[in-house]
């Protein structure tokens, strides 16, 4: 399981893990001696199975080929190991469009999430550091549109682009994508706290401009809570479907959410596209792992960023 | 909303001047960071909105072109049984899902807090990893997993010599989409709560802890209430995702279209409306009811947890 190996290689190769040790942090109260229970321990490796077995399966069933998917036990390996064999399918099914699917998906979930990250940045800084006229009426019609169910926008959007001939272009998965008011919530939340005022006010006294001071000094105190807003819009982007599904029509830009779906829909409705079964396994088994990679390794950011935007609502 | 006590507390100005320079200086940098995200979201969020309002007004026919007919699709919308029956399916999704959900999670996040487990890291982790997985692929691999063919649950059936639950027919439907949504989301919701709890100040538990109260008691009375605004966070944000529900749904309709339909969902049958029956200026108005519908929904609840919170002092 990729979960466990990741977590687990560090303390088998004696690398430190990249995040600071939570004992020092926090532990430091009455549960130095936890009373650890080994029943209720039990009791959750045994719920965690829920969460890990259905990956378990995506894993396994990705060496299979076609014809073991329906003869051997779905938890357990078949005698062949036909990995490869699918890995290369899945890049060459279609002349490889699955290649472009993952450039897509890429592409559109960085632009928009660095972008997203960016602005929701800026402007959580001015709505922290600034008191101006309108500031707080604006202020409060973002976090109202938190509110706002977004995929009930989204065909209301579809209508506006087609309009502007903006739809089947990558211009329609990503502006979309770049407003997000729960990121502004957060960093104006976040750089509350990061950005001290005496900083602000030394760099002035120093007679740094106010966009300098932000480029120079605040962006700096922001770059974790960035890092967090940048994560999520990342995942938000990534996993997005009705948005790409309802705005492209051209398959060479279709990201993988919509793409594999397409050929799932395949492979359920045709008798002859039943060869699709063990390619389109293979392609989520691989579609998911940027996302579980990214997750590992930015721990400490995302468990910091929720903590302030859940906390001090 | 907070912005006032964000602020530095009100400095005594020395020179009359210069503050109101300053305070115009500031507003003017203040607009030039914010401007870019509020015309993003003018555009991409408050335009959608009133355009979709304005569409709902009007009516496409194949004689005359676009005429004005008031509230008529809305008069429509509300005694058209395929809407309603929508609402209702998400409804009665809404009420058993998310209170499962949220219920698992808490108590989750409570044990992790508790540091009554061994192996913390990996169960914290091993929960949160299926919410990096994209909700397609999460339907499309338990749609798999459901299947008659070679789903893990059908092949242990039939070894045993019975016949495995008929996950995706229309008895089970509902609640196996339930499945895959907890799924996804418990370890998402148990992170937002479990870093609630671990900014609460602890010196809150160990006073608990020396009047005698156990684990339990500490949790029930001084945990759970200290994350309130916490707990309403992830119950909102539930709240708007069930009634959008659409992609889980639309990808098990692959494998079960006579069971989902295309008014299963409010969602799937607004768009099934605005990209097959091509009459969007009915599908806006549907998205503007549903939009309605969450946003009353999800105040309701914002609101009664206040007058509950109120009555408790």
């Amino acid at each position: 399981m990729t979960t466990i190996r990741a977590t687990a290689e560090p303390v088998l190769t004696g690398i430190p893990r990249e995040t600071p040790p939570p004992p020092r942090r926090r532990r430091t109260h009455s549960s130095d001696q936890p009373r650890r229970s080994k029943l209720l321990t039990i009791i959750m490796i045994v719920t965690l199975l829920y969460f890990l077995l259905p990956l378990w399966w995506l894993v396994v069933a990705s060496t299979k080929s076609n014809a073991d998917l329906f003869t051997s036990f779905g938890l357990w390996f078949s005698g062949t190991n036909s990995l490869w064999a699918n890995i290369q399918d899945v890049f060459t099914t279609q002349d490889g469009v699955y290649l472009l699917w993952l450039r897509n998906s890429l592409v559109y979930a960085i632009t928009s999430a660095v972008g997203a990250a960016f602005l929701a940045t800026m402007a959580g800084y001015a709505f922290a550091k600034y008191r101006f006229r309108g500031g707080n009426l604006v202020f409060s019609g973002i976090l109202g549109a938190i509110m706002i169910p977004t995929t009930a926008l989204t065909i209301p959007t579809y209508l506006l682009f087609a309009n502007a001939g903006l739809t089947n272009t990558p211009w329609a998965v990503i502006l979309p994508s770049l407003v997000s008011p729960f990121g502004v919530y957060l960093m104006r939340v976040y750089a509350a706290d990061a950005v001290d005022d005496t900083l602000i006010e030394a760099a002035r006294v120093d007679g740094a401009g106010e966009l300098r001071i932000f480029f120079t000094v605040g962006l700096r105190l922001l770059v974790p809570g960035m890092v967090t807003v940048l994560l999520f819009a990342l995942v938000s982007t990534w996993n997005n479907y009705f948005l790409p599904l309802i705005m492209l029509n051209s398959p060479d830009l279709y990201p993988l959410t919509v793409g594999l779906a397409q050929w799932q829909a395949l492979a359920a409705g045709g008798s002859g596209s039943r060869a699709l079964f063990s390619t389109i396994i293979t392609g989520a088994f691989i579609s998911i792992i940027p996302l579980v990679i990214a997750f590992l390794f930015l721990q400490r950011y995302w468990q910091s960023g929720l903590a302030s935007g859940s906390v001090k609502g | 909303m907070t912005t006032a006590d964000l602020r530095a507390p009100e400095k005594p100005t020395v020179l009359r001047r210069g503050p109101s320079r300053l305070r115009r200086r500031e507003s003017a940098a203040a607009w030039v960071l914010i401007t870019p995200f509020v015309v993003l979201f003018l555009l991409f969020l408050v335009v959608p909105i009133v355009y979709s309002g304005y569409l709902s007004l009007f009516r496409e026919q194949l004689v005359g072109g676009n005429t004005f007919v008031g509230l008529e699709n809305y008069t429509r919308a509300l005694t058209d049984p395929s809407f309603l029956s929508g609402v209702a399916r998400m409804a009665l999704f809404l009420l058993i899902q998310v209170p499962v959900m949220l219920g698992l999670s808490l108590v989750f996040a409570l044990l992790l807090d508790a540091g009554v487990l061994y192996l913390q890291k990996v169960v914290r982790l091993g929960i949160f990893i299926p919410y990096a997985v994209p909700s397609v692929i999460a339907a499309l691999m338990w749609g798999y997993l459901y299947g008659p063919d070679f789903g893990p649950f059908a092949q242990l059936a039939d070894k045993l010599g019975t016949s495995a639950p008929p996950f995706l027919s229309a008895d089970w439907m509902l609640f196996s989409l339930m499945n895959i949504v907890s799924w996804e989301f418990i370890g998402y919701n148990m992170i937002i709560l479990y870093a609630a709890l671990r900014s609460v100040p602890r010196e809150l538990f160990d006073a608990a802890a020396v009047d005698g109260a156990g684990t339990v008691r500490t949790a029930w009375s001084i945990k759970i209430p200290a994350i309130r605004p916490a707990i309403l966070l992830t119950v909102i944000f539930s709240v708007i995702g069930s009634f959008q529900l659409f992609n889980e749904p639309s990808i098990l309709r692959n494998l079960a279209p006579n069971v989902i339909g295309i008014d299963y969902t409010p969602n799937l049958y607004a768009y099934n409306l605005a990209f097959i029956n091509r009459d969007s200026n009915y599908a806006a108005a549907i998205a503007f009811i549903l939009g309605i519908v969450i946003m009353v929904v999800s105040y309701t609840v914002q609101l009664s947890a206040q007058r509950k919170e109120r009555a408790a002092r």
